[in-house]
């Protein structure tokens, strides 16, 4: 998430909000945002109901056993239509913010 | 005679533990050394080799060089905690829910409702239907959508 920070203003030029979203509750977030010097809003969702919507669900696989969300990245339209997903299948891989800008540079053309 | 101070032991059990300890404080900051750990395991290898070196040393000539009995508890634990790290880095981070059902491309992405660091509710729908806050002419008003990063958590 450090490097989509740093690039943030190549997403704001496209006019792509991004969000990150954990079960973590808003007393971690704000502090932990605040800390990353994180401009996006960091969601929270503690119930897991929307991460189990979208079939992110990685049960026990928090510390001490908690359900949390695995690794997932969704670029959404502004029609709500979803254009390029990355699910991971290792937790230390994660999408590159190269990798989205290039899909959606692809995508416009 | 006096026994010779057993260097190679020492020089690569400090080599397992760099290898060990510089993956999640400073090679896991950069993907080139975060997605696949070979740094690390470079560093463990070359470790583990010169405690080998070591050991055959020190019981092959024990009259000459140090290190049969601390030289074997060093190469246990160095050898347990390089498994453990390949078992955690190598197998344990791919243990991930295969998500057969999560939205695919040209599915509708499920609308919510959460609140963000300061309690406020966000929905999915006003993420696309706002644009960016614009820091430029060019970019004012313009609207390429939301990106949706799920994760795991701050630990």
């Amino acid at each position: 998430m450090r490097s989509f920070q740093q690039r943030l203003p190549d997403f704001d030029a496209r006019g792509i909000r991004i969000v990150a979203i954990s079960n973590d509750p808003p007393d971690v977030n704000r502090p932990h945002r605040a800390k990353h010097g994180f401009t996006f809003p960091l969601l929270s969702d503690p119930s897991t109901q929307v991460i189990r919507r979208y079939d992110l669900l990685h049960p026990g696989g928090g510390p001490g056993g908690a359900d949390i969300a695995r690794p997932g990245e969704f670029l959404v339209d502004p029609s709500g239509t979803v254009r390029w997903v990355n699910l991971t299948e290792s937790v230390t891989v994660r999408a590159r913010p190269e990798e989205v800008l290039k899909a959606f540079d692809g995508l416009r053309q | 005679m006096k026994r010779s101070w057993n260097g190679w032991l020492w020089l690569g059990f400090l080599l397992v533990l760099a290898g060990l300890l510089s993956y999640i404080p400073f090679f896991a900051l950069f993907p080139i050394t975060r997605d696949f750990p070979w740094v690390n395991l470079l560093l463990l290898a070359a470790g583990l080799a010169l405690l080998a070196v070591g050991l055959v040393r020190a019981f092959g000539k024990p009259r000459l060089y140090h290190g049969g009995i601390f030289g074997t508890a060093m190469a246990v634990l160095s050898v347990a905690g390089a498994g453990l790290f390949c078992w955690g880095l190598l197998y344990e981070v791919r243990q991930l829910p295969a998500s057969a059902s999560a939205p695919h491309v040209g599915q509708k992405a499920p609308d919510f409702t959460l609140p963000d660091q300061d309690g406020k509710p966000l929905a999915l729908a006003d993420l696309l239907a706002s644009p960016t806050t614009a820091t430029t002419e060019a970019t004012a008003g313009k609207r390429g959508g939301a990106l949706l990063i799920f994760y795991r958590g701050h630990w």
